[in-house]
């Protein structure tokens, strides 16, 4: 189904904040502690914060619906009896607003791991309540590699694609969701007589020539074929690759796309509480088991991670990527390892 | 949960050494000597016995107030742990005052075996200055203190 | 900078070359022009490889640590904030300082990307150094910004960079009200991801199992499921450190979220020197330190509630 553009005056972007958090919860990326995170936003929300410059958000927008800890359950014990209680698991409706395409390509990724067999009913609530609403790159960084896993930062795909062009908010439903939506925004959203206004146009030849232009706009990805699997599994290069890696959780935890988590209980002094949260495969207790972790060395556990990512993961899904070139984790790699390092080496160029 | 409604009971931790100040909580005992209920003794084998995380748990775990009470500087039954304890605990509750949590929570005194008096009176005292602050609301775990006592 | 640079690399060549090593810790160079990785470089023909720029921020005393077991002497660049902890390594036996070959480095301060980025500047091609100044050509158009502002947070009370105290700002925190300090500490520690870069990146956190890795421990905990899991990560983190940090700023500047952990470490390292006097290096060589020594003078914690300000 082809939806048609909106338009709404870009000064006017406080009052559609204001119409949709009326009804939903909505979610923008604010400043909070010097640093950019999506930040639940209401009628007190002192809008100053809001920043739609920035280009990412220090944590991506998959928190919104794979939170870091997310309860799953409680345990009390009463005379003879356990007593469970199952933690709540009702999400309102909300709206996630300014999600990057990179980031919303990454919600792809934890869909076909979380709502495959078997399904995920947690992340499955969220993700059901929520509704993306995606903003195109106008200034793209030049640790951005996302159009090498062709994705189109001029064109992101959501529930919503949204555009600034100058002074001017453009809006296109590109789904069912967001064509709700977009009928209670009824009011304000100003429907364009064109199928596309000349000013978004202009706009997405302008992102697409300086994504043209990005220094990691070329990387291949010839060589992460299924097929080569054991030959990148046995490639000498991750030893040397490795060296830097302090084995900390930074890429793990700021990556939109990772998806592992732990289970663990907490013991209150009256009961138990069981949650899950965010795991990192490059820590020494990561999966494990009675006789110790799998994955003795850092060598091992880096390795396990862009395996994963580039050969692992597209092997069971179609080829898909499990990365979307957003770029945090060369920007945050507390000793400048990081993907693109990775992917440079093992494609066959030195790093450099 | 509605404790709120009810008058403010606050929970204190205490940590007493063996060979003094628990024997001073003793002492206060069989002197017939009052003490609040809600101050809840552990007892350790020496103050340098309490590791800074023994804190942080009482906290954690619902208490308003912790103390450390040991022997006398020149004392201590192992002769110079209670030196040890002095200066982990001053940097210790130095920090906690620096995060913001009311450094009145967090006290340490020397109360010897003889010392039943004081042992009494600086538990009643410290008792008084919890009550005066109120509920332990910046140091706490949620999930200890509400969730699951529902 | 730029001379030094040169001179670096020169030392590094002639190390290499004439044996004095069999390996030498160093960076290696990245494309972006900032993103340098630590390596080890093992003969004069991989240095072409090698950098020392204003983008070398990273301590290389941790991976030495780590190099313990290899053979032979491994040479290692230090810059001024890097020695104290290669030091304090070296007296907790965690370094064999007969193994390395030791090369202190000029340095006048490592510039912070994520500062530059702070000011607005995107889309970073290039970064050329002229005087004071640095020029940053973009995707967006040239840029220029001086080096003095965009300076890590370690290099803003580095003497050999500047004059400014390094307990100015926690001398700040200590004036304001308990309640201001724990809605600041609130606010900043409650970012934290619990990813655990600043005490893997920290050269005294040397554990071989660390209490919170440890499920045995009763405190190990991969995520901070209430605000209590946050201070008390970050007290035990900074308490572990007591005595035996040494400033070098490497938590701080790893810290995907910013938080500034610096306010933190410095706080401890001031009440010691207050409560108990700088230790002596004799001290320090003999293996004591502010927590595993004591005088019969020392102040009552007591002294803290004396402290004004209140609530």
């Amino acid at each position: 189904m082809e939806h048609r553009v909106y338009s709404l005056p870009k000064k006017r972007m406080g009052e559609l904040f204001g119409l949709i958090s009326s009804s939903r919860q909505l979610f923008l990326p604010m400043e909070k502690g010097g640093q950019f995170q999506f930040s639940r936003v209401d009628e007190h929300t002192d809008l100053e914060g809001v920043s739609l410059d920035r280009l990412l958000t220090a944590g991506s927008a998959k928190e919104l619906f794979f939170p870091q800890t997310q309860q799953i359950a409680a345990f009390r014990r009463r005379g003879k009896e356990i007593e469970l209680t199952s933690a709540e698991t009702l999400t309102s409706a909300f709206v996630a607003f300014g999600v990057r395409a990179c980031d919303a390509r990454s919600l792809e990724v934890l869909d076909r791991a979380f709502l495959g067999t078997p399904r995920d009913t947690m992340y499955e609530e969220k993700r059901s309540k929520g509704t993306v609403v995606t903003l195109a790159c106008n200034e793209p960084e030049e640790t951005c590699f996302c159009s090498v896993f062709s994705i189109d930062a001029a064109s992101p795909k959501g529930d919503v694609e949204t555009w600034i062009a100058g002074d001017t908010l453009y809006w296109r439903p590109g789904s069912e969701k967001g064509a709700e939506l977009t009928q209670e925004l009824d009011a304000l959203l100003d429907p364009c007589s064109e199928e596309e206004p000349e000013g978004l146009i202009q706009l997405k030849q302008q992102i697409r020539s300086i994504i043209g232009k990005l220094p990691l706009g070329r990387l291949s990805l010839e060589q992460f074929r299924p097929e080569a699997l054991q030959e990148l599994f046995d490639d000498p290069a991750w030893q040397k690759l490795s060296e830097p890696c302090i084995g900390c959780g930074t890429c793990t935890f700021v990556c939109p796309t990772c998806q592992c988590f732990d289970i663990r209980d907490f013991d209150t002094g009256e009961g138990v509480q069981r949650f899950r949260c965010w795991d990192s495969c490059m820590y020494s207790d990561f999966t494990t088991m009675a006789h110790g972790n799998p994955r003795t060395s850092q060598v091992e556990r880096f390795r396990q991670r862009f395996m994963h990512k580039l050969v692992y993961y597209p092997a069971n899904h179609d080829g898909l990527y499990s990365c979307a070139g957003c770029g945090r984790c060369v920007s945050k790699c507390p000793n400048s390892m990081n993907m693109v390092k990775v992917m440079k080496t093992l494609g066959g160029a030195q790093h450099v | 949960m509605s404790v709120d409604k009810q008058p403010f009971k606050p929970l204190i931790a205490a940590f007493c050494c063996n060979w003094c100040s628990y024997a001073g909580a003793d002492l206060a005992g069989t002197s017939r000597l009052a003490y609040p209920a809600e101050v809840k003794i552990i007892r350790v084998p020496c103050s340098c016995r309490v590791n800074p995380l023994f804190v942080l748990r009482a906290f954690q775990r619902g208490a308003d107030g912790v103390i450390i009470a040991g022997c006398h500087p020149g004392d201590c039954h192992y002769t110079t742990g209670n030196y040890y304890a002095r200066r982990r605990m001053t940097l210790l509750f130095s920090m906690l005052d620096y995060l913001g949590i009311e450094k009145e929570r967090t006290k340490l005194d020397w109360i010897s075996a003889a010392e039943g008096v004081k042992f009494a009176t600086v538990m009643n005292d410290f008792s008084k200055e919890i009550h005066a602050l109120g509920r332990n609301t910046r140091f706490g775990d949620l999930r200890c203190t509400t969730a699951v006592a529902q | 900078m730029h001379n030094s640079s040169c001179t670096v690399k020169e030392t590094a060549r002639k190390i290499l070359e004439s044996g004095q090593a069999e390996r030498l810790l160093g960076w290696e160079q990245d494309s972006s022009g900032y993103n340098h990785a630590p390596a080890v470089f093992k003969s004069a023909g991989e240095l072409d490889r090698f950098i020392y720029d204003r983008f070398c921020g990273s301590n290389l005393s941790k991976l030495l640590a780590r190099l313990r077991e290899a053979e032979g002497r491994t040479a290692v660049l230090l810059k001024a904030c890097d020695r104290e902890s290669f030091n304090l390594l070296v007296r907790e036996h965690r370094i064999d300082p007969e193994q390395v070959h030791r090369v202190d480095i000029e340095c006048s301060g490592m510039v912070d990307i994520e500062k530059l980025r702070n000011k607005g500047i995107k889309g970073i091609r290039e970064i050329t150094e002229s005087g004071d100044e640095l020029h940053i050509s973009t995707l967006y158009g040239e840029k220029r910004c001086r080096s003095e502002e965009v300076l890590l947070e370690k290099c803003l009370s580095c003497p050999a960079v500047s004059s400014a105290d390094a307990f100015d700002a926690v001398g700040q925190m200590e004036e304001r009200s308990s309640l201001e300090r724990y809605e600041f500490w609130k606010e900043a520690l409650s970012t934290c991801i619990r990813c655990n870069a600043c005490r893997n990146s920290c050269p005294v956190c040397t554990c071989e199992q660390c209490i919170f890795d440890n499920p045995r421990s009763g405190t190990a905990g991969k995520a901070s499921a209430d605000f209590f899991e946050d201070q008390h990560f970050h007290l035990v983190r900074v308490f572990h450190a007591a005595g035996r940090c040494t400033d070098c700023g490497e938590c701080t500047r790893v810290c995907p979220q910013g938080i500034p952990l610096y306010l933190l470490n410095r706080k401890v390292i001031k009440d010691i020197n207050e409560l108990y006097g700088e230790l002596s290096l004799e001290d320090k060589e003999l293996g004591k330190g502010a927590l595993t020594s004591f005088s019969f003078q020392d102040a009552h914690p007591d002294i803290i509630r004396k402290r004004t300000g209140d609530q």
